[in-house]
């Protein structure tokens, strides 16, 4: 099956490497046994930037992001970090990266605090314990054996070992999950602190809010691709916004008026719900309104809405289905 | 899947921050396992339930050695092998399945010193059982003081170094913490019954008796008669040396061959299901 692709930006050009490129991918693929998690991704990051990495259960995140953190090898093509290949010279990178991972486990007979000082003892250029343990807020659970952590704190004791070795690059696998909203605020908090002091992070994360409150730029893969990527503006800017309403009574769908910008209008027989997806919302809500309300008409439960980084996403996920969709019936504008 | 290679092939040469790393780590290792009731009433108690055992052998056909001597040297060698093989597959398969091993992979410390630090426990368990076994038999059953120490410390370090790597490589099959109970068993029982430690293998037929002289446990019982008491027929020091050969070749071919096995099969998470 052949992912929808966005306009032009299916698969990033790769800027040459310069001395602020501080990962980079070229044409990585990944594949158990037959079955290609990984097809030909290609993305640099800069330094102190936070680049994100999205995609539904399964779009290949998480095996990227393991050849990027030299866990794993890469089937084919190239990855940099820090100049170095992360699998083969494993030993350079390791100690300036840190390594968040989606799952790990814990020796669950080992307090908080010894887990900490154990991590600490194993990196070459160790925070101090107690401040990391302060940064993540588990100071009151210090003496705390690690089975008896709720899941939010074992995931902020996951991302304080990630911290310890005071890392120039920081990997971030869906950090926030389980955390509750004040603890995830604390989190991303967190993270702009490590970025404003010059840390690069590549996250991935199920949040779309968590990816528009910190990323520089993004990525959306799906089935082993990216298929888009840019800047959140960028991504949103190629999908189009929607106008919705139900078609009153008496109007047929043929009367619609026709729309500038519009790409598309959906209506549905049986409800009679109107969906216009359009890349000039402005412009065709206006023309919209000029066309009903000289005729006296009320457009019931009308809504405009700018297009998000979630109508993007889902867009994406789901291969534009509604147009399949045998209940609705594509009436051109 | 990930193997061993990568790091172990470019390890750099032991400095101070490996030591450091391997120290932190053994250290929680230890923790560990001083929190783990089980894995200590097996240390101190497998000794003395091993001794009460050995009572009941039949004194006169130990090949030569005092029964005291045979007794001990063979409870040492499988104290070894409980504390060392049957510990170790048990914390290596517990630690992976918790996938605490996938963590210490995201870290710096390279994969051979993980797989070593979560050895050392075990490894200093037995050299001290066998410190206190030396201990009793000068004391209390009129042992001579070892003729050669470092043959015996050879059997010991060498026999360490086998099973711990056996036992790495035993994970592979092994997919639970219990299921190890059953996956340790045929080297268990080969060991226990084919190394001499328990019949003296002259007593058996000599084409049985050449072909279990190869059994992985066989040349550490070996070394720690030689090393202790000098073997059956009483060598002296120097003489310890050249009957030390063979035995120590065989516990090199098991060093090269847990360490390919380890090599090829190890694997650092569970398997995906």
């Amino acid at each position: 099956m052949v992912p929808p692709r966005i306009d032009g930006v299916a698969s990033l050009p790769v800027p040459s490497p310069d001395g602020s490129t501080v990962i980079e991918l070229h044409n990585v693929s990944r594949r158990y046994g037959s079955f290609e998690a990984v097809r030909g991704v290609s993305f640099t990051v800069a330094q102190g930037e936070l680049f994100a990495l999205l995609g539904t259960n399964g779009a290949g995140k998480t095996s990227t992001v393991e050849v990027v953190e030299g866990l794993s090898r890469p089937s084919g093509g190239q990855v940099r970090v820090l100049g170095h290949d992360p699998y083969t010279e494993r030993a350079t990178v390791r100690p300036r990266i840190g390594i968040m991972l989606q799952e790990a486990g814990f020796a669950g007979d080992l307090t908080v605090a010894e887990t900490m000082r154990m991590w600490a003892g194993t990196a070459s250029r160790p925070r101090p314990v107690a401040e990391v343990m302060a940064a993540v807020d588990l100071e009151h659970k210090a003496t705390t054996v690690v089975k008896q952590l709720s899941g939010g704190e074992r995931r902020r004791l996951d991302l304080a070992l990630a911290l310890i070795g005071a890392p120039e690059v920081l990997f971030l696998d869906e950090p926030t999950t389980g955390l509750d909203p004040e603890s995830r605020r604390n989190t991303w908090r967190l993270i702009r602190g490590m970025l404003a002091e010059g840390t690069t992070v590549l996250l991935t994360t199920h949040y779309l809010e968590e990816a528009e409150e910190l990323a520089d730029r993004l990525a959306i893969m799906h089935q082993g691709r990216i298929v888009a990527a840019g800047t959140v503006a960028e991504v949103v800017a190629a999908h189009p916004a929607r106008i919705s309403f139900q078609l009153p009574a008496g109007v047929a769908p043929e009367a619609l008026p026709t729309l500038p910008g519009a790409r598309s209008v959906h209506c549905d027989h049986s409800s009679g719900a109107v969906e216009i997806r359009t890349d000039a919302l402005q412009e065709s809500l206006a023309a919209l309104l000029a066309w009903a309300n000289p005729a006296g008409l009320v457009l019931p439960r009308l809504q405009a809405r700018s297009a998000s980084l979630e109508e993007a996403f889902l867009s994406v996920a789901d291969g534009d289905v509604p147009l399949a969709d045998p209940r609705i019936e594509k009436v051109p504008a | 899947m990930s193997t061993l290679s990568s790091s172990i092939n470019r390890s750099s040469p032991i400095n101070r921050l490996a030591l450091r790393r391997v120290w932190w780590l053994s250290r929680t290792e230890f923790t560990l396992f001083w929190r783990n009731k089980t894995a200590v009433v097996t240390a101190l108690v497998l000794p003395a339930a091993m001794v009460v055992f050995y009572a009941r052998i039949d004194a006169s056909a130990t090949g030569g050695i005092s029964v005291n001597a045979y007794i001990l040297t063979g409870a040492v060698a499988l104290m070894l092998l409980f504390v060392v093989y049957y510990n170790l597959v048990t914390a290596y398969v517990a630690r992976r399945e918790e996938l605490v091993l996938k963590r210490l992979r995201t870290g710096e410390a390279r994969d051979g010193e993980i797989l070593a630090a979560g050895a050392l426990p075990a490894a200093v368990v037995a050299l001290a059982q066998t410190a206190v076994a030396v201990g009793i038999g000068a004391v209390l059953l009129d042992l001579p003081v070892p003729v050669n120490v470092v043959v015996l410390l050879v059997g010991l370090l060498g026999g360490i170094v086998v099973f711990a790597l056996l036992a790495a490589a035993s994970t592979a099959f092994t997919k639970t913490v219990e299921f190890a109970q059953i996956s340790t068993l045929p080297v268990l029982m080969i060991c226990v019954v084919g190394s001499g430690a328990l019949v003296p293998l002259s007593v058996l037929p000599d084409a049985a008796a050449a072909v279990l002289r190869f059994v992985p446990l066989a040349p550490v019982v070996d070394l720690l008669r030689l090393g202790w008491v000098g073997g059956p027929d009483g060598a002296g020091f120097l003489e310890a040396f050249g009957r030390a050969g063979e035995p120590v070749a065989i516990l090199v071919g098991w060093i090269v061959v847990g360490w390919l096995a380890l090599r090829r099969w190890f694997r650092w998470e569970p398997r995906r299901s």
